[in-house]
């Protein structure tokens, strides 16, 4: 289906056909059930940090407050095709604004011991029709360093339920099949304040803004983002098409919406809020993270919107670049112009049509209808709650 | 970027001792057994011959002594056909924190199935020639000329309509420099461009070969008279040679948007997309630049008399009211500066524009049309106009009722050019063309550093004057222009030499 957006002066701007996926309305595909969890769960988290609303993992305090209020919440479980959780892992925060993930796990699997003991829902499918909104940087993992993370591996409770997750990398141990991957939060109203008059010409080529080297945790390089920031640095530093320095300049949202390429390379993790800010601001992300997989993939034609290069493709990005034709550049800047894969990036309070929100319903009412084996039979055991590490058994 | 925030200080807490919560076993340094104390010797000894050789050595055993029982190495990044930051040491897989664990490398594969992404150090790929090359240079231009071009059709103006300037100009020193402001300017202009210049005292080689280097179209048109040298009488001669241009607008049916860029005058790129926006005339608002060639008191008496007016540099424009109409004028008030103020061309004082100038109009080119379709009644004919050329002061003539200007640029707040009046001394003379022909006289000629084997030239001709240092600092300028095979350092010391002999400098020379 193509599509045509009205740009304010009434000319009708051909946008291509850009997903209809993110045109569906989950409102009557899908009944959500919210468990009522105790305030030490949530509310008296949130209580003693109120930065955990602003930082980028905030989705998984606004999904809760969402869910509380849309159409979709049923408050007859038994009529629930989808049971949620609202349980804030990502809240522990250090002085300086990072969550600690170590008492996640004993977090998580004090909920479900809660969930499980109060209501039958979760021992009837052991946790196959319930999602949880994970949104640390290795999802369900619970751990900042990839190599820990995936010593732990995915929590084995949740080896059933569908995890809503930033995280994505193809074959790797803490995606697991059937997971939704989401957006980053970044503030929406912050974004909408920083916007330039779409006239203003595009001059710069490359634009980022960032870390090359990390250098408290990996002095040499090589580890940090698999040496592909780095190695940007390295070959583009004198390059006048590439804005690239580790600045922190206050017109950050106006640079890159006066840039026509936007990098976005992985950094200890392949995601960042990067790429949510590139697509609100109109300029073509360049996705250098191997195997990621992106928010929304069934719905968001990536391929058609951004540039991805591998990761060893990195010294030849000029290349690359340049040799796009211009045509290509102009149509991947019309697919990004399409307001629904905006909105479909941002988590606006309070929620709006078409976006994250009702994008990760969707996605939600897509798995429908339960599959048969998600019922157990009577009796019948999968998970086992004595696995995991020691320190993870303690109660929360 | 953000999530490298994240870790930094908890990765180096990590560093330093897993926290008591931390299950990942680790812990093998900790304890006594001889395998442990073995490594760490190992470790230690590497060390000290990564210290001498200068990378990392240890690593390096390591993945020589395991790399052929693993099949880790698909993984791997091959970094010979590089120059790599850290050498070979990266293309280890291995943590750094964790010695023990480097005999199972295939663990570290973040993989269940093969897949290429291996976690743990990689090599910096940096390719031998890490510098832009000019034809992706030049391709990446294109496109993003391309990007903007669209941008512009997107969100520009639409049909944009051809921009007639009228420029007013005569030869004198300062020509060369105003017009060519102009003509870059002009030059910039994104839209269709017809440049009508009139030049007093008839049509000059001069003024012809300098607007053809723009490359614009331009119309050059000669009056007879030559330009009077008293700032009244050259206002009034303008102000009729642009009538003049009005003129062939209207015989030649140009149609566009006229306005009046004085030679002088400093235009902002704004003010040309400004312009697309006039229905029928249109006034912007202009900074005057009323500036005196006498040193500063003159200029603050001046400002201490009259200070009423709130910005520092007088405006001339569209006076508006709330609700963005027009209400009035904002004109140069010159009673501070009278008896002042300049009288002829190249006079040193301040130079006062009209009270309102030419150049903050904008007109479209069919008010001065004999026939045009929706000609507005309230324009009067331009050869009735024309008629009375003596009092004709501003575009305003023009018209029966001065309420119908549409203000420009956001109603006159945006000053989008500057009037601004600098000429030489009437008397002043420059090279026509300004190209220095037959070239200047000699006065010390050049000298040849001879090369290292030649014999040393005697002086033809040397001027020996009194002021010997100064020319002996020109010859030495000049030698250096002329050849730089000689020896350098010791044309150093002798530029300070002050010898009267000349084939003294010859022999320290060599």
């Amino acid at each position: 289906m193509r599509y045509e957006v009205c740009d304010c002066n009434f000319n009708f701007v051909n946008v291509g056909s850009a997903g209809d996926v993110l045109e569906d309305n989950p409102v009557g595909k899908l009944q959500v059930y919210v468990y009522e969890l105790p305030s030490k769960y949530n509310k008296k988290i949130l209580q003693k940090d109120s930065r955990c609303l602003n930082h980028m993992f905030a989705a998984e305090i606004f999904m809760h407050r969402f869910l509380l209020s849309s159409p979709v919440r049923t408050r007859n479980p038994e009529e629930a095709d989808w049971f949620y959780t609202p349980v804030y892992t990502t809240c522990d925060l250090t002085p300086t604004g990072l969550p600690l993930p170590f008492k996640s796990p004993r977090m998580m699997r004090s909920a479900i011991q809660l969930i499980s003991s109060n209501w039958p829902y979760w021992n009837r499918t052991e946790g196959a029709d319930h999602f949880f909104v994970v949104p640390h940087d290795f999802g369900a993992c619970f751990h900042y360093q990839e190599e820990k993370a995936i010593e732990r591996g995915i929590l084995p409770l949740l080896r059933r339920a569908t995890l809503v997750q930033t995280f994505g990398q193809r074959n790797h141990v803490c995606l697991k099949e059937g997971s939704i991957t989401i957006p980053p939060y970044a503030p929406p109203q912050k974004m909408q304040a920083h916007l330039i008059p779409p006239e203003t010409p595009r001059s710069i080529f490359v634009y980022f803004r960032g870390l090359f080297y990390d250098v408290n945790n990996d002095p040499e390089g090589g580890y940090y983002a698999r040496g592909a920031r780095a190695s940007v640095w390295e070959n583009f530093k004198n390059n006048p098409l590439f804005d690239i320095s580790t600045d922190h300049p206050t017109t950050y949202y106006e640079d890159m919406q006066r840039s026509i390429f936007c990098l976005c390379p992985l950094g200890w993790a392949p995601w960042s809020p990067r790429l949510v800010e590139a697509v609100v601001f109109g300029c073509i992300p360049v996705i250098i993270a191997d195997d990621i997989v992106l928010p929304f993939a069934d719905a968001i034609p990536w391929e058609d919107i951004g540039v991805f290069l591998a990761e060893k493709d990195v010294p030849n990005l000029d290349t690359i670049l340049t040799s796009i034709e211009p045509e290509v550049v102009l149509r991947k800047q019309r697919l990004l112009a399409n307001p629904s894969m905006k909105q479909a990036m941002l988590f606006p309070q309070p929620a709006q049509p078409r976006d994250a929100f009702h994008q990760i319903l969707n996605g939600l009412a897509r798995k429908l209808p339960h599959d048969k084996n998600v019922h157990l039979k009577p009796g019948e055991k999968i998970l086992d709650w004595s696995v995991g590490p020691v320190g993870d058994l303690k109660p929360w | 970027m953000k999530p490298s925030l994240l870790q930094q200080s908890r990765r180096s807490n990590s560093f330093r001792g897993s926290t008591p919560l931390d299950s990942s076993p680790d812990g093998g340094g900790a304890t006594k057994s001889p395998a442990a104390i073995f490594w760490l010797v190992l470790h230690g000894l590497c060390c000290l011959v990564s210290l001498v050789l200068g990378f990392r050595f240890s690593r390096l055993i390591f993945f020589l002594l395991f790399s052929t029982s693993t099949n880790s190495n698909t993984g791997l990044y091959q970094t010979s056909p590089f120059r790599t930051v850290a050498d070979i040491a990266e293309n280890l897989a291995f943590s750094t924190s964790l010695p023990s664990l480097d005999s199972s490398p295939a663990n570290r594969t973040s993989g269940v199935s093969s897949s290429g992404v291996v976690v743990g150090r990689h090599g910096i790929l940096i390719r031998p020639w890490p510098h832009p090359n000019p034809e992706e240079v030049m391709k990446a231009h294109r496109i993003i000329e391309r990007v903007q071009r669209e941008q512009r059709a997107q969100y520009g103006v639409k049909s944009p309509r051809t921009v007639i300037v009228v420029t007013p100009t005569y030869v004198r020193t300062f020509q060369t420099l105003h017009l060519t402001g102009v003509m870059h300017s002009l030059m910039n202009v994104p839209y269709d461009l017809v440049w009508i210049v009139v030049e007093a005292g008839g049509v000059t080689n001069e003024t012809a070969s300098l607007i053809t280097k723009s490359g614009l179209r331009t119309i050059h048109i000669g009056c007879e008279e030559r330009m009077p040298l008293s700032w009244e009488d050259r206002h009034r001669m303008e102000a009729r040679m642009r009538l003049r241009a009005l003129r062939v607008v209207s015989e030649k049916k140009l149609d566009g948007a006229v306005m009046f860029a004085d030679d002088s005058n400093m235009h902002s790129m704004e003010l040309f997309d400004e312009i697309q926006k006039v229905k029928w005339i249109g006034a912007v608002s202009v900074g005057i630049l009323a500036h005196s060639g006498h040193s500063d008191e003159d200029l603050s008496a001046v400002r201490n008399e009259g200070d009423e007016s709130n910005s520092p540099v007088p405006i001339q424009g569209p006076a508006c009211n709330s609700s963005d109409q027009l209400v009035g004028w904002h004109t140069f008030n010159s009673l501070p500066y009278v008896g002042r103020s300049a009288n002829y061309v190249g006079d040193r004082a301040t130079v006062l524009p009209r009270k309102l100038e030419w150049a903050g109009f904008v007109l479209n080119s069919r008010l001065v049309w004999k026939e045009a379709v929706d000609k507005p009644d309230w324009v009067k004919d331009l050869d009735m106009v024309a008629r009375d050329e003596a009092n004709v002061e501003s575009p305003l003539s023009l018209l029966k009722d001065s309420s119908v200007v549409e203000p420009l640029g956001s109603c006159g707040r945006k000053v989008l050019l500057w009037w601004l009046r600098v000429e030489a001394r009437a008397d002043s003379k420059f090279p026509s063309g300004w190209i220095i022909d037959p070239p200047l006289e000699v006065t010390v000629p050049a000298r040849h550093t001879p090369w290292p084997d030649a014999p040393p030239e005697l002086p033809t001709s040397e001027k020996v004057t009194s002021i010997k240092e100064s020319s002996e600092k020109r010859s030495t300028k000049t030698r250096t222009h002329r050849s730089r095979r000689g020896s350098r350092s010791k044309r150093k010391h002798e530029a300070r030499s002050v010898d009267a002999h000349v084939s003294e400098r010859h022999s320290h020379e060599n």
